[in-house]
């Protein structure tokens, strides 16, 4: 197992609980590793997406499974300064979550070029053996350096 | 027997996570908008106030769902089975808007298409295709 640099696992703890839409799901950093990060969602009675079975939202879901994609990016970048950008995200829903069950995602960059990195990610309620949802995502790295002179 | 602005209304005051995205419709016939307007815990990217992916990839699912709930009345909410979102520009700290387009809606199965906007339509910032299982009508 690498270990992970100080500065990586401050980044990574400033990601999941300080960005204001990660701070206002009440996400928490579980993990991080080389090209690796998982964070958990809680259930939460304002964050239902169906009132009928009281099943977190699929919006959650999305939220955090693009997050923690984000953070497997960060954490491959090492402790390069950069930013990133979603080009695209595809998710598969396997099945609901469990009424009241709060989720976890974790999250795999397992390509990283100059320009791109290429994510997949799993989430799941009670067992990481049922998932609920798989992630499918694309990500642009903006190294300081590749910087357009325009922007 | 309920107006469709009736039925789209239902389905937003009953999802307490519409609520906590502030997100609200606007009917004209039977072509529904999607509002989403500006908040602080949208932000995804605090240096250039740029609205948070998954925050992005919700509202225009949360379009889909809504405007199925239009075109396909239920006492259910309808099921997401899978949705690609593609990020064309940086949603900024404005209002966004968003329409969809139900491509083909089966006896089960519904296949739809969301594009979304800020100040200018012709330019959108994210779009999404999604299929949706649709639950039995009441």
């Amino acid at each position: 197992m690498t270990e992970i640099p100080d500065l990586v696992r401050q980044m990574a703890e400033h990601m999941a609980t300080t960005v204001p839409q990660a701070a206002s799901l009440g996400f928490k950093l579980v993990s991080v590793g080389v090209g690796r990060g998982s964070i958990q969602a809680p259930w939460r009675e304002d964050l239902v997406g169906d009132p009928d079975t009281q099943v977190i939202a699929g919006g959650v879901v999305t939220s955090l499974l693009d997050h923690t994609c984000g953070l497997a990016m960060a954490s491959a970048a090492g402790t390069e300064a950069f930013s990133t950008a979603t080009l695209d995200l595809r998710i598969d829903y396997m099945r609901a979550a469990a009424p009241r069950a709060g989720v976890v995602a974790e999250a795999h960059c397992y390509k990283l070029t100059r320009t791109i990195g290429f994510v997949r990610a799993e989430a799941w309620d009670v067992d990481k053996s049922d998932l609920i949802a798989t992630a499918q995502a694309a990500f642009v790295l903006n190294r300081p350096r590749a910087a357009a002179p325009t922007a | 027997m309920t107006t469709s602005a009736e039925q789209l209304e239902t389905f937003l005051q009953r999802v307490p996570y519409v609520r906590f995205l502030g997100m609200r419709a606007e009917l004209a016939g039977d072509e529904m908008t999607a509002i989403l307007p500006f908040a602080p815990h949208l932000v995804g990217n605090s240096f250039i106030q740029a609205l948070h992916g998954g925050v992005i990839g919700a509202f225009l699912e949360m379009t889909a769902l809504a405007q199925l709930s239009v075109a396909q009345p239920s006492p259910r909410v309808h099921k997401t089975i899978d949705i690609t979102i593609e990020y064309l520009r940086p949603g900024r700290a404005l209002t966004s808007y968003a329409r969809a387009d139900l491509r083909k809606v089966g006896r089960r199965i519904a296949n739809v298409h969301v594009e979304a906007w800020q100040d200018d339509r012709a330019q959108p910032f994210a779009a999404l295709r999604g299929h949706f299982l649709l639950s039995a009508a009441g």
